[in-house]
């Protein structure tokens, strides 16, 4: 299969690959996938106190596709607001990387993760209130 | 990309041995004759071409010139001995057993058959790809005509007890076929000894040419009467009609020969290779697991499973080595290997297959470097893995609560 150019550049050089600590109250976090489907997604969100996500961090189990995936989530995610997050739609990231359909589900499930975090984080804040 | 990959997949395909080619060049230009001609000197040249390469294929698998039919290729070999045997034998009974780990030109004629009414019975197999001989007797009823069961697997390289199931198969009366494509070649195959009435083999995967490959049908004890799946001319004894591949057979039949001189020393070359690449990968990465046979499987196959890292993603990295993976992202089907969810590996683990498959051509040198570099791949995707983190973690990965899609 053939990647496009996009892809292979997130795939080598991924962007915010890593770790937040999961208890930190401004961190939310989202694992999506399952592992028997071959992929998963931890996603993670820093927001700071104006609402605005400072930082995002991710790890994959996926096929390039995926990683590219999440890995452009992470870098699209950092300088929004949480409510500008929730927009962020996976059709733009199919887009964004050209991505064949049969790769269609891995922006979907970019996509999730990224909601995922976002409902943890927003749990968390509940909770303190 | 200006420098090739190195070749590890030499169960998809093999190159041509230049000493095949040597003799298949002249058979294209000057002795380009029909073998039916015969009439005339071209004619006669390549009869007698075909006669020698019939010699020396049936000569590699213990057989008679008279019982090789040479045909397009294993799969077509697989159809004509599933479907030629069903027409044939169909007074006698409607039932066939074979094995869900068989390749798809074993598994789908057999799926077409039970389409027609057939009863076609799966048996599975057991962890490390062998299929079991006692629910093999079990199966067999007075309605069955036709046991077909592969010697060697394509994916996973774990070698049947063929000499067995010959024996089952003869005691009840029923046709044995055997798929050997990965076997013949590379390992001993002796129809005799084994007790094979019926058996598949290709040419390119042991150095020779595409587009050639033959079935052996005994002819003696039983005798084994086949209904063509082609009609025509009537050659090949009426099994397989069409004017013959004289250059691809002319190839096939050195392939043969070379095979059968360097069998010996070049399966021990290829299992050194393979021992010392486990050995290797073993020795950097944690958490990596053999599919197939400990000691039953082929030569050059090395099938492993890297936990935590998916095979596709892992193909992307080491794109210096031409390798296969059972990962379900690989296939059009976006399923994952069904003979590796024969062998009941998790599912989680087939995902992180990939089949390096060594062969002829193959130098330690490339052997180091596909260790280097798939060492090098794994570590760097299992630092971005969420499931090697857990795994590190200490979390069972059974307690968490996935969204699968």
């Amino acid at each position: 299969m053939a990647y496009t150019d996009k892809v292979i550049d997130h795939y080598e050089n991924p962007r915010n690959v890593g770790s937040l600590p999961k208890a930190d109250p401004n961190v939310g976090t989202g694992v999506v996938g399952a592992p028997e489907c071959g992929d998963v997604m931890k996603l993670q969100i820093r927001v700071n106190d104006s609402g605005v996500i400072e930082d995002a961090k991710f790890k994959t189990f996926g096929c390039g596709s995926a990683i590219a995936s999440s890995s452009l989530a992470t870098e699209w995610l950092k300088g929004k607001t949480v409510d500008q997050a929730l927009e962020i739609k996976n059709t733009q990231i199919v887009e964004e990387l050209s991505l064949p359909p049969v790769k269609i589900h891995c922006s979907v499930l970019a996509e999730d993760a990224i909601k995922a975090a976002i409902t943890d984080y927003k749990n968390k804040i509940a909770e303190k209130a | 990309m200006n420098k090739k990959p190195i070749y590890l997949d030499y169960h998809a395909t093999t190159p041509l041995d230049p000493r095949v080619l040597e003799k298949m060049i002249p058979v294209f230009t000057e002795n380009f004759g029909n073998a039916g001609s015969r009439n005339h000197a071209f004619g006669w040249e390549a009869e007698k071409a075909v006669d020698h390469a019939r010699n020396q294929v049936a000569a590699l698998i213990g057989a008679s010139e008279k019982e090789i039919i040479f045909t397009s290729g294993a799969t077509e070999s697989d159809n004509l001995a599933i479907l030629g045997v069903a027409e044939m034998y169909k007074e006698k009974g409607r039932h066939i057993i074979t094995c869900v780990s068989e390749h798809k030109a074993v598994l789908d004629p057999c799926k077409h058959l039970e389409s027609l009414g057939y009863n076609v019975t799966w048996l599975g197999v057991d962890k490390q790809g062998l299929i079991n001989l006692e629910e093999l007797k079990a199966a067999i009823t007075d309605q069955t005509i036709l046991v077909s069961i592969m010697h060697a697997n394509n994916e996973v390289g774990t070698i049947n007890p063929v000499a067995e199931i010959g024996r089952i198969c003869k005691e009840r009366g029923v046709l044995f076929h055997t798929d050997a494509v990965q076997s013949v070649g590379r390992i001993p195959v002796d129809v005799e000894k084994m007790g094979i009435d019926l058996l598949s083999m290709s040419a390119h995967k042991i150095y020779g040419p595409k587009g050639i490959g033959a079935l052996y049908v005994r002819r003696r004890n039983p005798r084994v009467r086949l209904s063509p799946l082609v009609y025509g001319g009537g050659q090949e004894r009426g099994m397989r009609s069409g004017t013959l591949n004289v250059p691809g057979i002319v190839g096939f039949g050195e392939a043969c020969e070379l095979a059968q001189k360097e069998m010996a020393s070049e399966a021990e070359r290829l299992k050194g290779l393979r021992d010392k690449l486990w050995k290797l990968l073993s020795a950097e990465l944690d958490e990596i697991y053999l599919n197939g046979h400990p000691t039953e499987g082929l030569p050059g196959n090395l099938n492993v499973s890297f936990a935590y890292v998916e095979g596709e993603a892992l193909m992307m990295g080491i794109k210096n080595l031409a390798v296969s993976s059972g990962s379900a992202c690989t296939s059009a089907s976006l399923e994952p290997s069904h003979v590796l969810r024969a062998m009941d590996v998790r599912e989680d683990l087939a995902h992180t297959s990939i089949r390096f498959g060594l062969g002829r051509f193959t130098t330690e040198e490339d052997v180091l470097e596909a260790a280097r570099s798939t060492i090098r791949e794994v570590k760097r995707l299992r630092d971005m893995s969420p499931l090697y983190e857990m795994f590190k973690e200490g979390i069972d990965m059974n307690s968490v609560q996935w969204t699968g899609h």
